[in-house]
């Protein structure tokens, strides 16, 4: 073949087989891998679900189960963790929509009397070093609120009157983890006490 | 030039980074930390390797006129498989990378290369060339990283020895571009000392 001068036919036949042939290849891989990859996020799922509730026996993740918030609009799902039987803790997946680099999801895991037992991280897109402070894996920012019951413990930053500190030169980002526990917190306890959940969260972000 | 001119001119000669001031987006992006540097270079390192093979193997059935696009569909190919294995097999180091391996689609330097090198050259020294370019990178992000990581957050590859918050900065993106202007010139003035006689 003349490189220099192909014919049309000769570069549309070209560039159609370079295209088949890697989107065969990369169709494959995905075939091979997409169990694989599945698994592996259930695992983590169960792994990270049993780091924030106490020590349970069922499965939290197959009896998982959807709840409205206040706003009526966004789901909650729920993982019961339950021994023998009786409800020892509650796992709620919850966001905020208000981080600084945009939503960040989190899993907030309460005792049946709504302390809060442990949280972690599952998704957010915060500065480095900064914002990703919240993260558990850079720095024990986020302990404060273990152990902690909202309705003694005001889920609110410093700054805006609560009892939360914010992470120095991040409180965006404080903000908008502590209103995602706080948005868990409302959930969990209007089913709990199955009411209809009061209000929206406490948290009222202010942009500054 | 020998086998072995090929292989290490991208440490310091044409370092990719340093010196051909090439892929800028995730040198200046993803070195917020030595790890996150040491990943990412290892990550287009596999990805040039990969490609400079395969493109010099198809080299001479794509016409001059549609090599472009052919070479694009090569590399994105080979990222995306490269996403999906370490998704499956190495499911840590994806999330700590995970955003950023796609960006390797349109890092310059590996379609730099397959169109300076691979695509002129056999696959032995087109492979090797990948491996220097590649290793050239990593060196350039990692210790980028590491000193962004040392001033910013006090702590190396995740190891915090300050035990206090560091340079904020450093970590942000004018930091970046700092280190990466002092480590230019550093670059500058070594390639001088030693290829003078050039």
């Amino acid at each position: 073949m003349d490189k220099k001068n192909p014919t049309l036919f000769q570069m549309i036949a070209v560039l159609m087989a370079i295209a088949l042939i890697c989107a065969a290849a990369v169709s494959l891989v995905y075939k091979a891998t997409k169990p694989v990859i599945e698994q592996s996020q259930l695992n983590k799922k169960i792994q990270t679900v049993s780091k924030i509730v106490p020590e349970f026996d069922n499965s939290p993740v197959e009896e998982s189960f959807y709840v409205k918030t206040a706003n009526g609009k966004d789901s909650l799902q729920f993982y019961p963790a339950k021994k023998a039987g009786e409800l020892v803790g509650m796992g709620v997946s919850t966001f905020s929509e208000k981080g600084y680099g945009g939503r960040i999801d989190i899993l907030v895991g309460f005792k049946p009397d709504g302390t809060i037992y442990n949280t972690e991280v599952v998704k957010l897109n915060e500065t480095p070093g900064l914002g990703d402070k919240s993260d558990k894996a850079k720095s024990n920012w986020a302990e404060q609120f273990n152990d902690k019951n909202p309705q003694t413990f005001k889920l609110l930053v410093k700054k805006d009157g609560g009892d939360v500190d914010a992470i120095s030169a991040a409180t965006i980002t404080s903000r908008a983890y502590t209103e995602a526990i706080s948005t868990a917190y409302n959930t969990f306890m209007s089913h709990t006490n199955g009411t209809k959940p009061e209000g929206t969260s406490g948290a009222t972000i202010k942009n500054n | 030039m020998s086998k072995l001119q090929i292989l290490t001119k991208g440490i310091l000669k044409e370092n990719p980074a340093l010196v051909l001031i090439l892929g800028m987006c995730p040198t200046l992006g993803v070195t917020t930390s030595a790890t996150n540097g040491l990943g990412m270079g290892l990550a287009t390192t596999f990805v040039i390797l990969l490609s400079n093979v395969v493109i010099s193997l198809i080299k001479n059935l794509i016409p001059n006129n549609v090599h472009i696009p052919a070479y694009i569909v090569v590399i994105a190919s080979i990222v995306t498989i490269l996403q999906q294995l370490m998704e499956a097999y190495m499911p840590s180091l994806f999330n700590a990378l995970g955003l950023f391996i796609p960006l390797i689609v349109v890092n310059c330097i590996v379609l730099g290369r397959a169109e300076a090198f691979a695509s002129k050259n056999n696959v032995i020294d087109s492979a090797l060339d990948g491996l220097g370019m590649g290793y050239g990178f990593t060196l350039a992000l990692t210790v980028l990283g590491a000193i962004r990581e040392i001033l910013g957050s006090g702590s190396i590859f995740g190891f915090n020895f300050l035990h206090s918050d560091g340079i904020i900065g450093f970590v942000l993106a004018p930091g970046a571009f700092l280190v990466l202007g002092l480590l230019i010139a550093g670059a500058k003035i070594l390639t001088k000392k030693i290829y003078k006689k050039d």
